[in-house]
C-alpha cells in the first residue's frame, strides 16, 4: 500500500525547451493533417508564433524529465502495474515551437478503492512559460490519476 | 477564431465535426512511444506485458487523448481551448479503430466570455466506450 504520507510530495522542478523536429514527430505519430501543426509557414500564417503545442503534448513535455518514472519508485509503485486513470488540462497560453517551459509537480492525494485492490495516485502540475523580461507566466495546469492494479 | 467556423449560432445538443482514425498498430505504438517520450515498456514490449498479466501489449490513453485533440482543434484554432478533460475507461487494444465525437452540452458566459461545455468520447469499432471526456471552449462573442 502507497504511504499517504507521500502528498504533498514535491517532484523535481524541470525545464524544458520545446522543439520544432519534436513536434512534427509527435503530429505525424498522432495522424495530424492540419498544417498548422506540421508546417511552420502554416503556423504563422495562421497567427502563431511558432508551431504551437498541441493540446495533449503538454503531458508529453512533463515526461521529458531526467526520470520520469522515479517519483514511482519512491513511492513503491511498479511500473508495469500502472494504468493511467484520468487526465485533465487547463489552459491559460498556447506555447509554441522555441519556448522554454518549466514543470512543478506535487502529489496532491492518495487512495484506494474496492479494498486496496486498486490505489489511486493524483498529480498536479503547474506548467510556466519563460518570457522576456524574466517573469515566468502561468502556462496551464494539469492533473493526473494514475490507477495502480493489485490482483 | 477561423473565419470559416461560425460559433455565434452553436447550440446545445448540436455535434462536432468527428474524427476517425486507422486501426493500431504496433507501428502506431512504436512511434507514439517515441514522439510522446512515454516509454512505459507495457506498450511497446510483449515480454513486459504478458509478465505483468495483458495478453497484450496496448495503446497509450494519451494516444486516445490526442485524438480527441486533433478533433478540437480541426474545429477551433487552439487557443479557443480552456479545458480539456478525460477519462479512460476500457484499454485501447492493438488493431481498435478508434472514432472521436463531440457534442455541446451546454452554453454560458464566464470570464466575460461567451463559453460552450462539449462532452467527448472515443469508440472503438465494435462501439465499445474507450474515453469520454469533456472540454470548455470560448465562442464569439
Amino acid at each position: 500500500m502507497i504511504d499517504p504520507g507521500f502528498i504533498g510530495f514535491r517532484l523535481p522542478v524541470h525545464t524544458q525547451l520545446i522543439e520544432a523536429g519534436r513536434l512534427r514527430f509527435f503530429a505525424k505519430a498522432i495522424g495530424e493533417t492540419n498544417p498548422v501543426y506540421l508546417d511552420e509557414d502554416a503556423a504563422k500564417a495562421a497567427g502563431w508564433r511558432s508551431l504551437p503545442v498541441p493540446p495533449t503534448f503538454l503531458f508529453c513535455l512533463d515526461m521529458e524529465r531526467d526520470n520520469p518514472y522515479d517519483y514511482m519508485d519512491t513511492l513503491g509503485i511498479e511500473l508495469g502495474k500502472v494504468l493511467h486513470g484520468e487526465q485533465h488540462f487547463d489552459y491559460h497560453q498556447v506555447a509554441c515551437a522555441g519556448d522554454r517551459l518549466t514543470f512543478d509537480s506535487r502529489i496532491t492525494d492518495i487512495y484506494q478503492k474496492k479494498a486496496g485492490a486498486m490505489e489511486f495516485v493524483v498529480r498536479e502540475t503547474a506548467v510556466f512559460r519563460d518570457t522576456t523580461n524574466g517573469e515566468p507566466e502561468r502556462l496551464a495546469d494539469l492533473r493526473s490519476i494514475i490507477i495502480i492494479r493489485h490482483r | 477564431m477561423r473565419p470559416d467556423v461560425d460559433t455565434t449560432s452553436i447550440k446545445v445538443g448540436d455535434e462536432i465535426p468527428p474524427l476517425s482514425t486507422p486501426p493500431i498498430s504496433r507501428l502506431t505504438l512504436a512511434l507514439y512511444a517515441g514522439a510522446s517520450g512515454d516509454h512505459n515498456p507495457i506498450h511497446v514490449d510483449l515480454d513486459f506485458a504478458r509478465y505483468h498479466g495483458m495478453d497484450d501489449v496496448f495503446a497509450h490513453g494519451m494516444l486516445a487523448s490526442a485524438y480527441l485533440g486533433r478533433m478540437l482543434t480541426n474545429w477551433l484554432p487552439q487557443d479557443a481551448l480552456v479545458s480539456f478533460g478525460m477519462r479512460f475507461v476500457a484499454i485501447s487494444q492493438v488493431h481498435d479503430e478508434l472514432s472521436c465525437s463531440g457534442r455541446i452540452t451546454e452554453r454560458f458566459e464566464e470570464a466575460g466570455e461567451q463559453r460552450a461545455r462539449l462532452e467527448l468520447s472515443v469508440v472503438n469499432q465494435h462501439g465499445e466506450t474507450k474515453v469520454v471526456g469533456d472540454a470548455v471552449v470560448r465562442l464569439e462573442q
